[in-house]
């Protein structure tokens, strides 16, 4: 699709309305400054040279900018609704029978348990890929009942699934902030500062030691780390689908966690051994030799269990804040 | 013959996801060939002859490993195809960044990992810009965000790729990379076919072997500096 308007309207204009181009531009090595000329021109008086230079031609640099502006554009529509997900049954390692066909719908936590090597991380992963009898387990996947068209695949602006995984390590030599504010940029969320800000607090809400927005991202703790994922993944992502693994391990209040993340209506996916997160979720999906053994509804003696182990947690905590600040624990 | 082309900077994780689709691959029972370019040296093929898979090796040397490839990668088409294989799959290091082995037509794949840094992509050529499929490793690494900021940096570079999240150790996301393997383009040779993008003139004196340094030992294609402009 060209988007022909954009092409022949002066650039003050364009780049008023799609400040990314110049950004677009820019990675590219390509300066390009508001006027009354059109984008079309500026590509058209670009020096060949200059273009052979940056192992460019002019026909390839307007490819990239028309699929660049899909994409771009593609973020400001809404994303169509999902209603549910299916999990439809294939086999497990030893090839017998998986007999489950489950659906979970928006506002549901579903749990995974199941040994190491069982097939957690399979189960997360076909459903990213959608699959459709073509992955090891020969599990399909269907959304709102149906085979989804498999754009959902590949694209990388409606993203079906959000994942939050166990790794929690930064590499860029960022701020927090600065790190947010790409990351937003990235989402074309339509008021950044606010949204970047909004994170920044509630990670620090998460987080037993608080942080500034100029903290690098190398320099956070495990703890703020993963509080600023959580933060992230429950401001920034537009993904109807969350996929969770393992958010126990981490020095952050992990029940105001995953109440952040369910939030907005999403369908949660979460493995995890804790008692409490398991309890919290509507459902626990039993994995066993790569196949779900059995599905545990959530049922009320279990709920009002949950109140208590709610109280054990509280207590544990409290001395773990005792040991942190430096006290004895010959008297509990 | 499908044949693709896999390259990337050094270290990136050519050799670990190629090996990855290659056991995918395998279970498909596939038989399969890899041509490995480097400069001055490599272990690579011994690590492909492992897996069972036949191999070839090239050594550039003293020349841009991918001038060196667009010369005898017509020969190696035809050295898979005798040989019978279904898949042919060349890896080659993007020593120089502006140079670039793909081909009009043929699936091209770049490899890049997400330590690289965030600038990363916007210094790659051709290579990234232009590839079919972009590659990320070493995601198990970094945090989902960080994967996501520089797959958004990738895909401002090269928007039209396919970019696939890949981990070279344990293979997840190799077994999605392999079914795009297999909607590659079948072909018997490179007879006719084209770069997708002509590989810069490299033809000063120090191409030939000088190693003086000085204005009168220059010759042939010279660019200097601009010295003046300070602003
Ligand atoms: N943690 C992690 N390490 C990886 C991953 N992929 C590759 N590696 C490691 O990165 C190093 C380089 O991987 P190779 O596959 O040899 O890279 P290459 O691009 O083929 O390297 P050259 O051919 O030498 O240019 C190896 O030590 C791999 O084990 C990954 O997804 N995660
Ligand atoms: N039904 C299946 N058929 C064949 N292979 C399977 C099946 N389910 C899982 N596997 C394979 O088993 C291996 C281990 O699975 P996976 O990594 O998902 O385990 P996990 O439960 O996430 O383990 P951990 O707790 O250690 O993270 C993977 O290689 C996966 O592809
Ligand atoms: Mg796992
Ligand atoms: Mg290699
Ligand atoms: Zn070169
Ligand atoms: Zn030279």
């Amino acid at each position: 699709m060209r988007h022909v308007a954009l092409y022949q309207q002066p650039l003050t204009t364009t780049l008023a309305d799609h400040p990314y181009i110049e950004d677009f531009l820019s990675s590219f090595g390509l300066p390009v400054a508001a006027s009354n000329n059109s984008l079309e021109h500026y590509l058209d008086q670009l020096n060949p040279d200059l273009l052979e230079d940056l192992g460019l031609s002019r026909e390839q640099l307007q490819r990239s900018l028309d699929d660049f502006l899909n994409g771009m554009l593609a973020l400001r529509k809404p994303l169509d609704k999902v209603e549910s997900l299916t999990i439809i049954g294939g086999h497990n390692k030893s090839g017998e029978a998986e007999e489950v066909e489950l659906t979970l719908q928006p506002g549901e936590v579903t749990c995974i348990v199941g040994p190491t090597g069982s097939g957690k991380s399979r189960l997360l992963a076909d459903i990213e890929w959608v699959a459709q009898g073509d992955t090891p387990t020969g599990r399909k996947i269907l959304i709102n009942d149906q085979v989804p068209d498999s754009q959902w695949r590949f694209s990388t602006e409606h993203k079906l699934v959000a994942q939050l995984s166990q790794n929690m390590n930064f590499v860029m030599d960022l701020t927090a902030e600065e790190f947010i504010q790409m990351h937003a940029e990235s989402r074309l969320v339509t008021n950044p500062q606010e949204k970047v800000a909004q994170i920044l607090e509630q990670a620090n809400m998460l987080a037993g030691e608080q942080f500034c927005p100029d903290t690098p991202v190398t320099a956070l703790s495990g703890g703020q780390s993963r509080a600023l994922m959580i933060a992230d993944m429950a401001f920034l992502s537009k993904s109807p689908i969350a996929l969770i693994d393992e958010i126990e391990n981490a020095g952050i209040d992990r029940k105001k966690a995953l109440n952040l993340l369910i939030r907005e209506e999403k369908i949660v996916l979460m493995a995890t051994h804790d008692p409490i997160l398991a309890l919290m979720g509507d459902r626990r999906l039993v994995i066993k030799n790569g196949g779900i053994a059995k599905v545990i509804k959530a049922n009320e003696a279990e709920r009002r269990n949950l109140q208590r182990l709610e109280e054990m947690d509280n207590q544990l905590l409290a001395l773990r804040n005792r040991i942190r600040s430096g006290e004895t624990l010959e008297q509990l | 013959m499908r044949f693709l082309t896999v390259s990337g900077p050094p270290s990136s994780g050519k050799t670990s996801v190629i090996l990855r689709v290659i056991e995918a691959l395998q279970a498909r029972m596939h038989k399969i060939g890899v041509v490995k370019f480097d400069c001055l040296l490599t272990d690579d093929d011994t690590l492909y002859a492992k897996k069972g898979v036949l191999v070839k090796k090239g050594l550039s040397g003293a020349l841009c490993p991918d001038h060196y490839f667009v010369s005898n990668i017509e020969a190696c088409v035809t050295w898979g195809k005798e040989n019978g294989c279904e898949y042919l799959i060349s890896e080659s290091a993007g020593l120089c960044n502006r140079c670039s082995p793909h081909i009009n037509d043929i699936t091209a794949i770049c490899v890049i990992d997400n330590l690289s840094g965030v600038n990363t992509p916007r210094k790659i050529g051709p290579m990234l810009k232009s590839a079919d499929i972009v590659v990320i490793t070493k995601g198990d690494i970094v945090s989902q965000a960080e994967r996501e900021v520089f797959a958004s940096r990738v895909k401002q570079v090269n928007p039209g790729a396919v970019i696939m999240n890949i981990n070279g150790i344990t293979g997840q996301g190799a077994f999605e990379l392999t079914s795009l393997f297999e909607t590659a383009s079948d072909i018997d040779t490179l007879k006719g076919k084209t770069l997708r993008f002509s590989m810069p003139a490299a033809l000063c004196s120090y191409c030939l072997g000088e190693t003086r340094i000085g204005d009168e030992y220059q010759t042939g294609n010279v660019r200097k500096m601009d010295m003046e402009d300070n602003k």
